[in-house]
C-alpha cells in the first residue's frame, strides 16, 4: 500500500480583502429596512384605513342605518332593506355555491379519469374561472338576465350570479381539503369492501370538512363584499322596501356605492357608517374561518 | 456445499410445531397462483410466480426491495384494480375459482381476504368506529358491540382498550394502532389476512406481539406475509417464497421474480436455489 | 419413491358475481353534473359576450374599436376607440403592481425567512384580512382620505385620478402577492438553504440568491396573478378614477378603465339593444381575452421555470 503524502503545508488564514464583510453588513441593514418598509406599508394603510372609515362613520351608525328605509334625506335614510338582501344573497350563494363546489371537487379528485379530455377540460376550466375579472361575471347576467332565461332584476338573479363567482374558489379550497386527506385511510377502507362513494361519504369527506368549511366561509365573505356583478345585473339605486326572492333589491355594498356619489356631504359620513357594517359582516366571517383553519389543523 | 452458517433463528427447535411440507399440502389450497405477471403501465414489475397458499398456515414472502413482494400481495384481494396502468396476467385461483375472472365482483373479494398494511392506517376515528366500519358498509346483521368485542379480543387489544372504545384510534400507540387495524380486518369475519410488512413500523416488543398474535391466528385464518425480516420469516411462517430481482440485458428495467417457494425450514437451512443461499446468509441484500 | 398424496380439493367457489350498483352509478352522474356546471359557465360567458359583440362589431368597424383613440359612445358624434380604456386600464395596474411586487415579494422574504413562527402566526392573519376588505370601501378610502392627503403632501392631482387608485389598489394586492410568493419559497427544500448556510452565507445571501430563485416560478405566477386582478378590477377605479376616457400616462389625471366604463354604462339607464348597450359586451370581450391571455402566460411561465425538486 502506497503512502499518500500530504501536500504542502497551506496557509489557512485568507486575506482580509477577500471577503466583504463590511459592505455586507451595509446592505443587510438596506435589505431589513426595506423588508420593515413592506411591511410597514400594508399594515399601515389597513390600520388608518379602518381608523378613518370608523371615525367618519361613528356618528351615523344608529339603529336609523341599522332598521330605516332609505331616503332622500340622509338624516333619515337608513339601509335596512340593503343590510338584509346582502344576508339573503349570503344564504343563496352559502345554500348553491357549497354543494356544487363540494361535488365538484370530489369529481376532480376522486372520480374522474384523468387522461379522459373532458376531465381536463373541466380542470383547466375551473383554473380559467378563477381568472375572470367579477364584473364580466356580471355581464353574464346582464345577457341572460335581460333576455335568456329573463328572471329579472331580482335576489335570485344577484344570488345566482355571485355563487358562479364564488365558485371556483370553493372547488379549489375543496380539492385541497380532500387532497389533505392522506391515501391510506382510503386504502384501508378499500381493503374492508367498501365501495368508492362509501370511501368519500365516510372517511375522506369526513376528513376534509374542516378544509372545506374554511374555504367556504371566505368564498362566502367574497361573495358578500361583491358590488360590481350586482351593479351590472341591477341591484338598483334606491329601494325602500324589504327584498324577497323575486323582487327587485339593493345590496350593502351597492348602497354604499350609490351613497358615496352623493355629494351631500351627509351621505357620505352614511357610506362610511355603512362601510363600518359591511366590514364587521365580511370580517367576522374571515376571522371564523381562520380560528376554523387554525383549530383543526390535523396532525396525521 | 457448505452449510451456510445462520444464527439467531429458531430453527432448532422446528419441533416447535412446525408443519411437515406433506402436512401443509394436505390442506386445502385456498390461492393457487400460475404463471403471474404484472406490469404498472407497460412496464413490467413482477413475472413468471407459481405458488399455492394453503388453508390454516403462514405463508412468506421474503427478498430484497424492489423484488415486486408488495405488488404480488395485493394481487390477492385484487388492490392492485386501483392503481391506474396496473395489469395482472396468468391465473389466480382462490378455493378453486378464478378470481380475475370477468363478472367477480373485487369489492366484495376485499371483505373475505382482508389486508393490514406496513404503516399502521387507523381512521381518524373512535376505536369502536374503526372497528365497526367495516361491518357497517357491508351491512351485516348482528349484534354490532359483540362484533367489536370479538374482533378485539381476536386481536389480544380487548384488555387494553375496553374502557375507552369511544376514544380516538389515533390516541393509541403504533402497536395498539396496527393491532387495531387486524382487529378491523377480522370485524368482517375474513377468510384470508394479508399483511404487508405488519411490524416493520414498529417497536421489536410490539413486534413480538404481532408475531404472536399470528401464531393465535393461524388457527382460523390463512395468513400471508410480506417481511423484509428474514427472521421474522423464520420465526413466524411455515412456507416462505423468496423473490429476488432480475436486471434486465441493457441495464434498464428491473423486475421481481419467485426464486423459490419451500417450507421455512428448508429455505433456511438447506435452500436448492444459490441465490437463495446468498440472501439468507446475508451475503446479499 | 413415496406414492404421490392425492389431495381431493373441494368444488370452485361461487364468487361473488360482479352487479351494477346503482346507487354508485348515480352518484358519478351527478358529480359529473356538477363538475359540468363550470364548463357550463364558461360556455354561457363566452355566449354572452360574443353574440352582442359580434352585433356591435356589424356596425362599429373593428379596426375603429381597437386602433381608435377617442372613446365617446354616448355622445351625439360617437366614437368608439376602445384604446384611451385599455391605456387606462393598463396605467392603473402598471402603478399598482409597481407598489405591490417589490413591497409584496419583501413581505414574503420576510414572513418565509426572517420571522420566526409565532409572528409569523400573528402577521398571516392580518394580511389576510387586508385582501378582505370590499373593494368598495377601498375604492372609498381612494376617494375620500388619500385623495385629499395627496394634495395636501403637494401633488396636484384632479379629484378623479389615477393615483390614488393605483395606490390603494396596490396595496390591496401586496397580500396576494405576498402569499403566493410565500408559498413558493416555503416550498423550497430545507437542503438548499442549508448548503447555502454551510458555505458561510448569511440570510440575505441564502434569501436573495438561493431562495428566491429556487422560487421563481411561484414569485412570476404570483406577479402575473397580481397584474391580471389590477386590470380585472371594478370598484375602486369606478369610484376614485373617474370616467373621463383619455390617453394620458400622467397619473394624476383622471382617466376610465374599461371595467369602470363596463360598471358605469351597465348601472345606467341603457336602452337594451341600442349601440351603447352593446359597447358594454365589446368591452367585456376585449377584457376578458386580456385577462384570458394573461392567465394562460402564467401558467406556461409556471410549468416553465418550476423547479421539480424530487
Amino acid at each position: 500500500m502506497t503512502v499518500i503524502e500530504p501536500r504542502v503545508e497551506r496557509d489557512f488564514e485568507p486575506a482580509p480583502e477577500q471577503f466583504g464583510r463590511r459592505s455586507q453588513a451595509w446592505k443587510n441593514r438596506l435589505f431589513k429596512t426595506a423588508m420593515l418598509f413592506s411591511m410597514f406599508v400594508a399594515f399601515g394603510t389597513l390600520a388608518v384605513l379602518l381608523v378613518d372609515t370608523i371615525v367618519t362613520g361613528w356618528p351615523a351608525l344608529n339603529s336609523q342605518l341599522l332598521t330605516g328605509l332609505p331616503s332622500t334625506l340622509p338624516e333619515e335614510a337608513g339601509g335596512r332593506p340593503a343590510i338584509l338582501a346582502t344576508l339573503y344573497l349570503g344564504a343563496l350563494v352559502l345554500l348553491l355555491s357549497v354543494p356544487i363546489g363540494v361535488l365538484t371537487a370530489i369529481y376532480l379528485e376522486e372520480y374522474a379519469d384523468r387522461t379522459r379530455w373532458w376531465n381536463r377540460l373541466i380542470e383547466v376550466n375551473i383554473q380559467n374561472l378563477a381568472a375572470v375579472p367579477s364584473i364580466v361575471y356580471g355581464i353574464l347576467g346582464l345577457a341572460f338576465i335581460v333576455r335568456g332565461i329573463g328572471v329579472g332584476r331580482v335576489v335570485l338573479a344577484g344570488g345566482l350570479i355571485l355563487t358562479l363567482v364564488v365558485l371556483p374558489t370553493v372547488v379549489v379550497a375543496s380539492r385541497e381539503a380532500i387532497r389533505s386527506v392522506p391515501d391510506s385511510i382510503r386504502q384501508g377502507a378499500f381493503a374492508l369492501g367498501a365501495t368508492k362513494w362509501q370511501v368519500v361519504w365516510r372517511q375522506v369527506l369526513p376528513a376534509a370538512i374542516p378544509g372545506m368549511a374554511t374555504g367556504s366561509i371566505l368564498a362566502l365573505s367574497r361573495a358578500v363584499g361583491e358590488t360590481a356583478p350586482l351593479i351590472m345585473v341591477g341591484a338598483i339605486t334606491y329601494v325602500a322596501f324589504n327584498p324577497e326572492l323575486f323582487g327587485a333589491y339593493t345590496a350593502l355594498p351597492v348602497q354604499i356605492y350609490n351613497w358615496t356619489r352623493q355629494p351631500d356631504p351627509g351621505f357620505q359620513t352614511l357610506a362610511a357608517a355603512a362601510a363600518i357594517v359591511l366590514l364587521v359582516i365580511v370580517l367576522s366571517m374571515n376571522s371564523v374561518a381562520i380560528f376554523l383553519r387554525n383549530r383543526y389543523r390535523k396532525q396525521w | 456445499m457448505e452449510t451456510p452458517q445462520i444464527d439467531n433463528t429458531r430453527i432448532a427447535d422446528a419441533s416447535r410445531g412446525a408443519l411437515s411440507r406433506d402436512d401443509i399440502e394436505r390442506r386445502e389450497k385456498v390461492f393457487s397462483v400460475n404463471d403471474l405477471a404484472v406490469s404498472y403501465s407497460g412496464k413490467v414489475a413482477l413475472q413468471d410466480v407459481q405458488l399455492d397458499v394453503h388453508r390454516n398456515t403462514v405463508t412468506a414472502f421474503i427478498g430484497p426491495s424492489g423484488c415486486g413482494k408488495s405488488t404480488f400481495i395485493r394481487c390477492f384481494n385484487r388492490m392492485n384494480d386501483l392503481v391506474p396502468g396496473a395489469k395482472v396476467e396468468g391465473s389466480v385461483l382462490y378455493h378453486g375459482a378464478d378470481l380475475y375472472g370477468d363478472d367477480v365482483d373485487p369489492v366484495e373479494i376485499r371483505r373475505r381476504i382482508g389486508m393490514v398494511f406496513q404503516k399502521p392506517n387507523p381512521f381518524p376515528k373512535s376505536i369502536y368506529d374503526n372497528i365497526a366500519f367495516g361491518p357497517r358498509v357491508l351491512a351485516m346483521k348482528g349484534n354490532l358491540d359483540e362484533r367489536v368485542e370479538g374482533a378485539l379480543r381476536q386481536a389480544a387489544l380487548w384488555d387494553e382498550v375496553k374502557g375507552r372504545l369511544k376514544d380516538g384510534a389515533l390516541g393509541l400507540s403504533g402497536g395498539q394502532q396496527q393491532r387495531l387495524c387486524i382487529a378491523r380486518a377480522l370485524a368482517v369475519e375474513p377468510d384470508v389476512i394479508l399483511m404487508d410488512e405488519p411490524a416493520s413500523a414498529l417497536d421489536p416488543i410490539s413486534t413480538t406481539r404481532i408475531e404472536d398474535l399470528m401464531h393465535e391466528l393461524k388457527r382460523d385464518y390463512t395468513i400471508v406475509i410480506v417481511t423484509h425480516n428474514m427472521q421474522q420469516a423464520a420465526r413466524v411462517a411455515d412456507m416462505t417464497a423468496f423473490f429476488s430481482v432480475v436486471v434486465h440485458e441493457d441495464g434498464s428495467a428491473r423486475r421481481g421474480i419467485l426464486v423459490e417457494y419451500d417450507t421455512t425450514a428448508k429455505i433456511f437451512t438447506t435452500p436448492s436455489d444459490k441465490r437463495t443461499e446468498d440472501y439468507v446468509t446475508g451475503r446479499f441484500g | 419413491m413415496p406414492p404421490a398424496v392425492v389431495i381431493e380439493q373441494p368444488a370452485p367457489l361461487a364468487l361473488p358475481r360482479k352487479r351494477v350498483r346503482w346507487g354508485e352509478q348515480f352518484v358519478h352522474l351527478i358529480l359529473f353534473i356538477a363538475a359540468a356546471i363550470s364548463v357550463l359557465t364558461t360556455v354561457g360567458i363566452v355566449i354572452s359576450l360574443l353574440l352582442p359583440a359580434l352585433d356591435f362589431f356589424r356596425e362599429v368597424s373593428p379596426v375603429e374599436f381597437f386602433t381608435g383613440t377617442t372613446w365617446a359612445p354616448l355622445f351625439l358624434d360617437a366614437h368608439f376607440g376602445v384604446v384611451p380604456l385599455v391605456v387606462g386600464t393598463f396605467v392603473i395596474s402598471f402603478w399598482s403592481a409597481l407598489l405591490a411586487f417589490p413591497l409584496g415579494v419583501g413581505v414574503a422574504i420576510y414572513l418565509s425567512e426572517y420571522a420566526n413562527q409565532r409572528v409569523a402566526g400573528v402577521l398571516k392573519p392580518i394580511l389576510e384580512i387586508l385582501a378582505a376588505i370590499p373593494t368598495v370601501v377601498l375604492g372609498y378610502f381612494a376617494l375620500t382620505f388619500v385623495t385629499p392627503l395627496l394634495r395636501d403632501i403637494g401633488l396636484d392631482v384632479e379629484i378623479f385620478n389615477a393615483l390614488s387608485a393605483s395606490l390603494v389598489l396596490g396595496v390591496l394586492l401586496i397580500p396576494t402577492i405576498a402569499s403566493l410568493s410565500e408559498d413558493a419559497m416555503a416550498a423550497v427544500p430545507r437542503d438548499l438553504r442549508d448548503g447555502g448556510y454551510a458555505l458561510g452565507a448569511d440570510k440575505l445571501q441564502v434569501s436573495t440568491r438561493i431562495v428566491v430563485p429556487a422560487a421563481i416560478s411561484g414569485i412570476i405566477a404570483a406577479f402575473v396573478l397580481g397584474f391580471s386582478r389590477a386590470v380585472g378590477e371594478t370598484m375602486i377605479v369606478l369610484i376614485a378614477a373617474g370616467q373621463l376616457a383619455q390617453i394620458t400616462f400622467d397619473p394624476r389625471e383622471t382617466i376610465e378603465t374599461m371595467t369602470a366604463f363596463i360598471g358605469a354604462t351597465g348601472n345606467g339607464d341603457v336602452p337594451t339593444g341600442s349601440i351603447e348597450y352593446k359597447t358594454i359586451f365589446a368591452v367585456g370581450l376585449t377584457l376578458f381575452v386580456i385577462t384570458l391571455v394573461m392567465n394562460l402566460i402564467s401558467i406556461r411561465l409556471v410549468r416553465k421555470y418550476r423547479e421539480v425538486y424530487e
